[in-house]
């Protein structure tokens, strides 16, 4: 069994142990207040993800300014990119400008790897190097991307790059290299450290609040409810990916 | 096998095509040599040196390499016509037949390999392998094609083994279809992209071969008649120039049909538009490339009457032939990442990241360098195999014969 393909159960125990732990802590510091989201989801280098979990984002479009550029300028800072974006420059996030042709109605909202259950870019890749997280989160294997850009010409979404020239002054968390296929991560360094991806965050820290994170399994996150309350919608969803990012209001 | 080729009359080349050949030898070296430059010019620097992008993803190398994969699958085609259904003028050309399609494989995988974003972990693709992935796959097809056809031109060329010709031939014919089928897939297997995404890529990719294959053999062997001042047969001419002209024809009745089959799905229309009308020099290479050079013009070439007389206007024909297969190579890979993606229909779409426009690609010399690789592989292979050992179709040794005296 390769590196990569994380076992499923290992480690549940400790899990649970931390969610009853967050829990209780939760009740008893703040009566009243509940407790959700992505708190007790981080995890030991070694221990590996859980597909109990399935990690997923909401954007509400409507809250998406138009002229905010902040979750790109925050992937950006957080993952190493430099942020130009010429036809060959690494792009994990771009903000989307779309209109309807017969109405005009207009929106803006980022888009991103849509983290897909069923992941084209993972079917067509020769050797494994894209891979499906146990938690959901589609990833690339720098150690065995050959660099035939399948994946890429697979994704529904374009939202895979590959990087054309040497790469200098890299994040230690963020390997990547030029040669290879990348793409969003979820920022998994942040979120296999209990923190939210650096997108989220700086939409939150903007006060669009248009980014949910969490874990769409967990009948309680506020992901999710509101997945469960409003009407949401999955980009191409005539494939039927079933993907972890959904949008609202498009 | 081998022969000496100052005192063999049989050799293809005699004493005083010796330095003609070093000529030729020196001329694939240094084309080759052109494509190690570019190779490590880009290992060193990256793809930045090359127009290829986050938009147009495979380019020049990609079209020169599936060009020289599928019809390498084609070329073999001579070869079981004469071993699996028994025809003599092509069993007397079935040695050519696999020596080309293990060369054209050669030239067309090498290009790919050079091309990869990590050359180096070559060992990594053979070793990885994702079943799932149509391209790993290829890898095992590809693998394949060389160990099966190797073997049958042992069994072609051996005096001992010539009786496990044919079930070995018929081993290599079905790889062959299984192969092209696979690399039509490549395509074929891409839900996403309005120009892929179609089950008729594996049929048309295989009738596609047949025709490049066919006349890419035409002009091997039209040279190599040249070469030695021998005259082909008249209806040895007539037979391969007729059967050019069915596969042709057939690969325009494909391509017609996808394109047909586009235009009855309305979600299709602007892609066909693009491509049909729209499209620049991506609808250029369509008409004028793959359906008048590369389809009718050989057609009316092939079916004129001074045919049947003038090898000539048969080789002229075959060049075409691949001449427009490059043409739609290029229209089939650049052109359908050029149309953009349509993740939000019915709505206008604009980023940063080029989404809702048509991409631009301006390939680079590197690219052509790359891409040129592929054929001085299949040049050097051919050129080397056929000097030392017989390749020459045998039917014709008299008129080498008589040719040398």
């Amino acid at each position: 069994m390769s590196e990569h393909q994380f076992n499923q159960d290992a480690g549940q125990d400790r899990r649970d142990f931390l969610k009853t732990s967050a829990g209780l802590a939760g009740l008893t510091l703040a009566p009243g207040v509940l407790l959700y989201g992505i708190s007790a989801y981080g995890r030991a280098p070694d221990e590996p993800a859980s597909s109990e979990v399935r990690w997923g984002m909401l954007i509400d479009t409507t809250k998406c300014s138009s002229g905010c550029n902040d979750c790109v300028t925050a992937c950006n800072t957080e993952n190493g990119l430099d942020g130009k974006t010429g036809p060959q420059d690494s792009q994990w996030i771009r903000k989307v400008h779309i209109k309807d042709l017969q109405t005009s109605e207009q929106h803006d909202l980022p888009m991103m790897c849509q983290h897909c259950e069923h992941p084209p870019c993972v079917d067509v890749c020769p050797t494994g190097a894209s891979f499906k997280r146990a938690d959901g989160i589609v990833l690339v294997d720098r150690h065995i991307c050959i660099g035939c850009r399948y994946c890429m010409m697979a994704c529904p979404y374009k939202a895979r790059s590959f990087v054309h020239e040497p790469l200098h002054d890299q994040k230690p968390d963020v390997p990547r290299g030029k040669g290879c296929v990348e793409a969003c991560t979820f920022c998994v360094q942040r979120v296999d450290n209990d923190e939210q991806p650096a997108c989220v965050e700086a939409c939150n820290k903007a006060e669009h609040n248009a980014m949910l994170f969490g874990d769409l399994n967990n009948p309680a996150s506020d992901i999710a409810k509101a997945v469960k309350t409003y009407a949401t919608t999955e980009v191409r969803a005539d494939l039927r990916l079933n993907t972890g990012v959904r949008y609202q209001g498009i | 096998m081998a022969t000496n080729n100052c005192v063999d009359s049989k050799s293809f080349y005699g004493c005083a095509k010796s330095q003609q050949f070093w000529a030729l030898l020196a001329l694939g070296g240094l084309a080759m040599l052109g494509t190690l430059f570019a190779f490590f010019t880009l290992e060193h620097h990256g793809h930045i040196l090359t127009g290829m992008n986050n938009q147009i993803v495979w380019g020049l190398p990609h079209v020169f390499a599936v060009f020289l994969i599928v019809a390498a699958s084609g070329v073999l085609n001579v070869a079981s016509i004469g071993s699996v259904f028994g025809k003599k003028i092509y069993k007397a050309r079935a040695p050519l037949s696999g020596l080309l399609a293990l060369a054209m494989l050669a030239g067309g995988l090498g290009v790919l390999v050079l091309d990869l974003g990590r050359s180096d972990r070559l060992v990594v693709a053979m070793t990885h392998y994702n079943f799932k992935s149509i391209f790993a796959w290829n890898m095992i097809f590809y693998n394949g094609f060389f160990a099966i056809v190797g073997l049958y031109l042992i069994t072609l060329m051996s005096r001992n083994l010539k009786q496990y010709s044919k079930p070995v031939g018929l081993l290599a014919f079905l790889w062959r279809l299984a192969l092209t089928t696979a690399t039509g897939s490549i395509f074929g297997f891409l839900v996403a992209r309005a120009g892929y995404n179609s089950a008729l890529y594996a049929p048309m990719f295989i009738i596609y071969s047949f025709g490049y294959g066919l006349a890419a053999f035409i002009v091997v062997q039209s040279v190599m008649y040249k070469w030695n001042n021998i005259e082909v047969d008249v209806n040895i001419l007539a037979r391969l120039k007729n059967l050019l002209a069915v596969f042709i024809a057939a690969g325009l009745y494909f391509t017609i049909v996808l394109h047909l089959t586009n235009m009855y799905f309305a979600k299709q229309w602007d892609y066909e538009h693009f491509i049909l009308v729209s499209g620049g020099i991506y609808t250029t290479l369509f008409w004028l490339g793959q359906v008048l050079i590369g389809g009718i013009l050989p057609i009316m070439l092939l079916f004129s009457p001074a045919a049947k007389q003038h090898p000539a206007i048969v080789f002229v024909a075959a060049l075409l032939v691949v001449i427009g297969g490059h043409a739609q190579m290029y229209v089939t890979i650049v052109g359908g990442q050029a149309f953009p993606l349509d993740m939000f229909p019915g709505y206008a779409v604009s980023s940063s990241f080029y989404d809702g426009e048509i991409h631009q690609y301006t390939p680079s010399i590197w690219e052509l360098m790359l891409g040129m690789g592929g054929i001085a592989i299949a040049f050097l292979v051919t050129t080397i195999a056929v000097h030392i050992l017989k390749f020459i179709p045998a039917d014709d040794f008299k008129d080498i014969e008589l040719a040398d005296h």
